[in-house]
């Protein structure tokens, strides 16, 4: 369980996250949606007690997370893809944080068979593919076997194999009763994968539904998005002149947006360096 | 995967988990060997290369004539390599990303440096207090025919080697605190550079050893490093107060400045 309450984070003038309140429970994967730039991430570090709230809190399990008492084994984190040295082992940073976390070393070898990165192990994490960074952060998010997890945009620089992969991963962790929150860009993945929907613009909450509710009336997951986020987009490109017509209505850029989409997630690697 | 067990684990995380995780980030980077492993052949090197080049001193310099101090010359370059790693061990952690698993382990700042602190001041006061005595011994050994040659029980002498390995223990702490001052390898690096090799030089040349008497690096070669103290520089034992006041110094306000900001 994951509660936020009355959320607000502020850098300087602008306000990264206002008055933010909402429940993740457990039993489900929760999808965290909004645009570039709609706090999404702040709120996450958050909860993970990296940024200091200037106002109202987030608790996992009933505790600020500097609070619990075996933070690795109780939540489970994967915010950026690269969180870890360069220069270290994915075997060494794993059992780093098995130390840390008061987590039995044999766990090191289980998360990263479950991963896929056991015949790689003992490299410099330095050398890996962004595909298999985030499989390494994946690991270290299941290396507690915590009860409640957290990912931003797992699946950037997955191939498909791998973005089906954390589908079924995702669900088969909710399954067993954990919370799950998962953020993502990528609506039609968010529509196959998740249960219940927190929506957020410009650092306020838009909607907390499910993706069934959002989804009535014969309406797309992605046009009931862009009905909800359409007033709160800090960050958008202009129309494409053959598209302009288009762009008006939101029932007609659904293909296209889809098609771009598709594409992109059909380049592995492509935010490799 | 296994079921969620509802029952809390018992227990609580604390600084030994913090330590322990420490202790195998430094050992799992190669870095940290060839560093140390520098360190102990540059100071040697200096020592002999200092003692076999000291020269039988005139009569009237021979009550001043401190051998033990041309021995331990290298701790000048061994305080540089101590000093960087110091500062990565903490700058790495935020340029690699690394720093958002380590505080995921251990959320409490403050439990987290201590844990560095303590783990690469036990290693470093270990690694300085070996290579201060391997290269006394090497040293003297080197010293030519005629030169009054030091023994470790003569006056002075054993606590100067002492206090120069610690020194490099200390320079180590000084490293982490800048790094978690700043956070940044480049700013930390100068800063510490400019501490210990450019202030007191730039000192030293204006208002003499006045206020230069007071940078690391001349109390440890003025103060430390001595078996016959010096007069115008601090005491040994006064020079060593001066360093660990400048350590606690740093690491309090590092720790405080990390436990403030976001991460």
């Amino acid at each position: 369980m994951i509660e936020v309450q009355g959320l607000t984070k502020r850098y300087g003038p602008t306000t990264a996250v206002e008055a933010l309140s909402f429940e993740v429970r457990p039993g489900a994967v929760t999808g965290f949606l909004g645009p570039n730039g709609s706090g999404k991430s702040t709120t996450m570090r958050m909860i993970m007690g990296l940024d200091r709230p200037d106002e109202g809190k987030a608790l996992v399990a009933g505790r600020r997370y500097g609070e619990l008492r075996w933070p690795l084994r109780e939540v489970g984190a994967l915010l950026e893809a690269r969180t870890f040295h360069p220069g270290r082992s994915a075997r060494a940073h794993l059992t780093a944080l098995a130390a840390g976390g008061g987590i039995r070393p044999a766990r090191v070898d289980e998360v990263l068979a479950a991963v896929g990165l056991s015949g790689v192990a003992g490299r410099r994490a330095g050398t890996y593919s962004l595909g298999m960074a985030q499989r390494l952060g994946i690991a270290a998010a299941l290396l507690g076997d915590p009860g409640v997890l957290l990912f931003d945009e797992p699946v950037n620089g997955l191939d498909p194999e791998g973005v089906r992969w954390i589908r079924e991963l995702m669900k088969s962790l909710a399954a067993e009763g954990r919370t799950v929150l998962l953020s993502s860009h990528l609506i039609s993945e968010m529509a196959l994968t998740a249960d219940h929907l927190v929506v957020i613009g410009q650092g306020r909450l838009l909607a907390d539904t499910t993706v069934r509710e959002l989804t009535t009336r014969g309406r797309s997951l992605e046009e009931a998005f862009f009905a909800l986020t359409g007033a709160s987009a800090d960050y958008r490109g202009a129309a494409h002149p053959t598209y302009r017509g288009a762009t008006a209505d939101h029932q007609g850029t659904a293909a296209d947006h889809h098609e771009v989409a598709s594409a992109i997630d059909a380049a592995p690697e492509r935010n490799d360096r | 995967m296994t079921a969620v067990t509802a029952t809390a684990p018992t227990g609580h995380h604390g600084f030994a988990h913090a330590a322990r995780m420490e202790w195998i980030k430094l050992r799992s980077l190669r870095s940290t060997a060839w560093a140390l492993l520098l360190t102990v052949a540059g100071m040697v090197a200096i020592g002999v290369v200092t003692m076999a080049n000291t020269k039988v001193p005139s009569a009237d310099k021979a009550a001043a004539f401190d051998p033990t101090n041309n021995v331990l010359a290298g701790v000048a370059l061994g305080q540089l390599v101590v000093g960087v790693l110091g500062v990565l061990v903490v700058t790495g952690e935020y340029t690699s990303g690394s720093i958002r698993s380590t505080l995921a382990a251990i959320p409490d700042r403050r439990t987290l440096l201590t844990a560095k602190a303590a783990v690469y001041g036990t290693l470093t006061l270990l690694v300085g207090e070996a290579v201060a005595l391997v290269t006394f011994f090497a040293g003297r050994a080197a010293l030519a025919d005629g030169v009054p040659r030091p023994g470790i029980g003569d006056p002075g002498v054993l606590r100067a080697v002492l206090m120069s390995g610690a020194y490099l223990g200390l320079i180590g702490l000084l490293g982490i605190g800048i790094g978690a001052l700043t956070r940044h390898t480049a700013s930390a690096i100068a800063t510490l550079v400019g501490v210990t090799f450019v202030l007191p030089a730039v000192n030293g040349g204006i208002s003499g050893p006045t206020v230069a008497k007071f940078f690391p690096t001349m109390i440890a070669g003025n103060s430390l490093a001595v078996a016959k103290p010096v007069s115008d520089m601090l005491s040994p034992w006064t020079g060593f107060a001066v360093l660990c006041l400048y350590v606690a110094v740093v690491l309090g306000a590092g720790a405080r400045l990390l436990a403030r900001r976001d991460a």
